[in-house]
């Protein structure tokens, strides 16, 4: 016995990690990510790559020359925000818009503030939304569904997504509606709703697979790596918002399961609004989080200028993390009510 | 589905290595060191002197207050010093020192293992017993139990409850108590269901015990009014509070006592203790401590003297292993770690866990990450990132506002964060300038 140590209990402590729970994530981002490849081809491997490495270097530059801390980048969390700044970009978006995304998520919305666990922002979303608002035309532009294909094979199956040429189902639906189209009309050039749950579709190179994202959050939930609480409050919250809107007037508002399929609505509900850093502290407060978002992506949609709305809707209810801590406490253990 | 408390909690390795060791007699030490506090409240006077023989269940320190509690001699001798000694928690207190001759029992005391089911005495009469034989409790607050028993005036006790779920991982003496002393625990209910004028009784057992669960159930069926509820295994289920609210859903006020919902909760151990007191007019002089660890040859559950060092209970065990990290008097989640083996054995003491070296080191800390796994696995439903946080910049106000004295010290939160934050360190350090604060403010 050479040496033994004296210490406050507990003694034992639990193999949890930060870097298990982030690697977790990127385990549960992996179908998604294959079938981007798999629909998108070799432009969405390179813009992935991309932004993963960027982000991975602009941490490490920056905490080691910069906040002269010691580097952080094997925590995951970089390679997270790599990669979840990539699925929210189109797949041939030009490389070096990518690393500008990827400054910008990691060296404003991330390390400006001190790094992992301080950001009050989203950082894949801020890179994001940067890049949409300085690069419109290059940010909104979607590759043509053949052009970029790794093979034949994956050409030949490819072939029916063609109609679309570039626009997502929402920008679609947006544009038609306001050229006066009826929305039966809108919804014959689509792909089925079956289609859209795999995949088959424009849009960014994360969001399009919704079964891909949904086994993704199975399996976070059954490491319990998130809860349950904020991608079922913020999914059902536009479900239920929109099926009403539906149900008022089927002509003008599209039908539910559709919004719940289409932009970013599965991939942000999953995986961008249940970051850890910038989500709320108590289930109360998860749910309200999630039922905000859910509100502003409708608002967004149905009645704003833009055809997608989750990444703002979920910067914005960010801002109210703060104020959703002080205020929806979890509820004590025999707490006795004021008089 | 079995029942467990709703909020909070966490289940760690149960490692009960000694489960099946059945309580074996350790013999008395050369010198037994025998603290006079013993127990929450106030020190016992020392009534003898040095160089006077004693006998064991002999009263050698008395009670101070009504919050305080006798001690006895458990062997026999002569009294060498009355001195300094280490105590469980790391700080020097007085301790009688016994140099042990033979083993001469006051003669009062019942020594043989006969049954004694008849309860010929009334309530205070018990509580008078239970006084005298300075019983504490030995769930590991060692509060006295004559207290508890004392139920106040305006106040009704509905149901007693007893803790059998030792949910702390590798204890085990409960659970073998529960299998070898089931009777006694019966027949010590029935005397503090008539000491607390209650019919109701409800013995709460974890799931990991089926053994002790049917053996108690099986019982239970010749005891009218006790019956036995089979519980989830959850940490921290053995806390007072946890276990009310699991067994009959009633949640104990913030800063209330359970008596203010009706119940009154003791420890098994404390129940063969009174027994052993009412029945036997045996004083509390001996405790069932497992001693254990992964590394140790012999883990093993002991009767032993109180007064004995620890070290006699590792020699017993197999000496002390090669790759020892760190010696804990208690459990992994809630026990303390001392460093000297001359740390003598008490009434509360339930285990000694010896722990390797690569199981004790902390990692380094790491920001947080805000998971929010410290708020969903706090029982008391509270934020312990934001409690750290207080402490951590002397916000006391905000501390105390975020009511840190409702922490029970369970250490789910450490345990559960994965960036290591020391957060039940910091919490400890809150709630005690926090409870410094509140009294100077009352005062």
């Amino acid at each position: 016995m050479d040496k033994i140590l004296i210490s406050p209990s507990p003694h034992n402590l639990g193999k949890d990690s930060v870097k298990r729970l982030m690697y977790g994530v990127i385990i549960a981002l992996i179908p998604a990510f294959g079938f981007s490849v798999y629909f998108y081809g070799i432009g969405a491997l390179a813009v992935t790559l991309t932004a993963v490495l960027s982000s991975l270097c602009f941490e490490f530059l920056i905490a080691k020359f910069i906040l002269k801390q010691k580097p952080t980048i094997t925590d995951g969390s970089a390679i997270i925000t790599g990669l979840l700044l990539a699925f929210n970009v189109p797949s041939n978006l030009p490389l070096w818009i990518v690393i500008i995304g990827a400054l910008v998520a990691i060296g404003v919305a991330k390390m400006t503030f001190g790094g992992l666990g301080n950001n009050p922002f989203n950082p894949a979303l801020v890179g994001r939304v940067f890049l949409l608002i300085s690069f419109p035309v290059q940010m909104t532009s979607w590759p043509l569904p053949c052009s970029s294909r790794l093979t034949n094979w994956i050409t030949a199956r490819a072939e029916n997504l063609d109609a679309f040429s570039g626009a997502t189902p929402l920008a679609i639906v947006k544009e038609g509606l306001a050229k006066g189209d009826s929305m039966t009309s809108l919804m014959d050039s689509m792909p089925s709703h079956m289609e859209m749950f795999y995949g088959m579709m424009g849009g960014s190179l994360g969001e399009i697979s919704a079964i891909a994202l949904i086994v993704g959050g199975i399996y976070m939930i059954y490491r319990r790596i998130i809860t349950w609480h904020i991608p079922v409050s913020t999914i059902l919250t536009v479900f239920i918002f929109t099926g009403i809107l539906w149900l008022i007037n089927p002509e003008q508002n599209a039908d539910p399961i559709f919004h719940i399929l289409t932009g970013g609505v599965m991939l942000g509900a999953i995986f961008m609004a249940t970051d850890y850093v910038t989500s709320p502290m108590s289930y109360k407060g998860m749910i309200i989080f999630g039922i905000g978002i859910g509100i502003l992506t409708v608002l967004i949609r149905v009645w704003g200028a833009y055809p997608e709305g989750v990444s703002f809707a979920i910067l914005i209810m960010n801002a109210f993390v703060p104020l959703i801590n002080k205020y929806l406490k979890p509820k004590r253990f025999g707490e006795v009510k004021k008089k | 589905m079995p029942k467990t408390f709703p909020k909070g909690g966490v289940h760690p390795p149960e490692n009960k290595l000694t489960a099946t060791h059945k309580i074996e007699v350790l013999p008395s030490p050369k010198i037994a060191y025998i603290p006079i506090i013993q127990h929450i409240g106030a020190p016992s006077t020392v009534i003898v002197k040095k160089g006077e023989d004693v006998k064991v269940g002999q009263i050698i320190a008395k009670s101070s207050g009504f919050v305080s509690a006798n001690i006895h001699a458990s062997v026999s001798g002569k009294i060498l010093k009355i001195d300094e000694t280490l105590d469980t928690s790391g700080y020097k207190r007085m301790a009688v020192h016994i140099e042990v001759a033979g083993d001469e029992w006051m003669p009062e005391i019942d020594n043989s293992t006969t049954l004694i089911k008849d309860i010929n005495i009334s309530a205070e009469e018990i509580i008078s017993k239970v006084a005298q034989a300075g019983i504490v409790g030995l769930g590991g607050a060692t509060f006295p139990s004559h207290v508890k028993l004392s139920v106040p005036k305006g106040k009704k006790c509905e149901y007693f409850i007893i803790n059998g779920v030792e949910c702390e991982p590798y204890l085990t003496s409960d659970h073998r108590l529960m299998l070898e002393k089931s009777e006694e625990i019966m027949v010590g209910i029935q005397i503090i269901m008539k000491a607390l004028n209650v019919s109701k009784a409800i013995i709460g057992i974890e799931n990991n015990k089926p053994d002790a669960i049917e053996k108690m159930t099986q019982l239970a069926n010749s005891y009218p009014g006790v019956t036995v509820e089979a519980l989830k295994v959850q940490y921290p289920q053995g806390g007072e509070k946890q276990l009310i609210k699991a067994v009959i859903n009633r949640e104990v006020p913030s800063g209330g006592l359970p008596i203010d919902v009706g119940c009154v909760v003791h420890n098994v151990g404390t129940i063969i203790a009174i027994y052993e007191a009412v029945q036997k007019n045996k004083p509390l002089f001996q405790s069932v401590v497992t001693v254990t660890g992964k590394s140790v040859k012999k883990p093993s559950n002991f009767l032993v003297r109180v007064g004995t060092p620890i070290r006699d209970l590792i020699e017993a065990a197999g000496g002390l292993p090669e790759d020892t990290g760190k010696i804990i008097n208690g459990g992994p989640m809630m026990g303390k770690a001392v460093y000297s083996l001359d740390v003598p054995v008490a009434k509360g003491t339930s285990a000694v866990l010896i722990l390797p070296q690569d199981e004790v080191k902390r990692r380094p800390m790491s920001s947080c990450i805000r998971c929010a796994k410290c708020v969903s696995a706090c029982p008391m439903g509270l934020e312990p990132y934001l409690l750290m946080v207080a402490a951590e910049m002397e916000n006391w106000e905000r501390t105390e506002a975020e009511n840190v004295m409702d922490c029970i010290e369970c250490g789910s939160c450490s345990y559960t964060c994965p960036a290591d934050r020391p957060l039940l360190d910091y919490i400890r350090l809150g709630k005690s300038t926090v409870s410094k604060i509140i009294r100077a403010r009352k005062n």
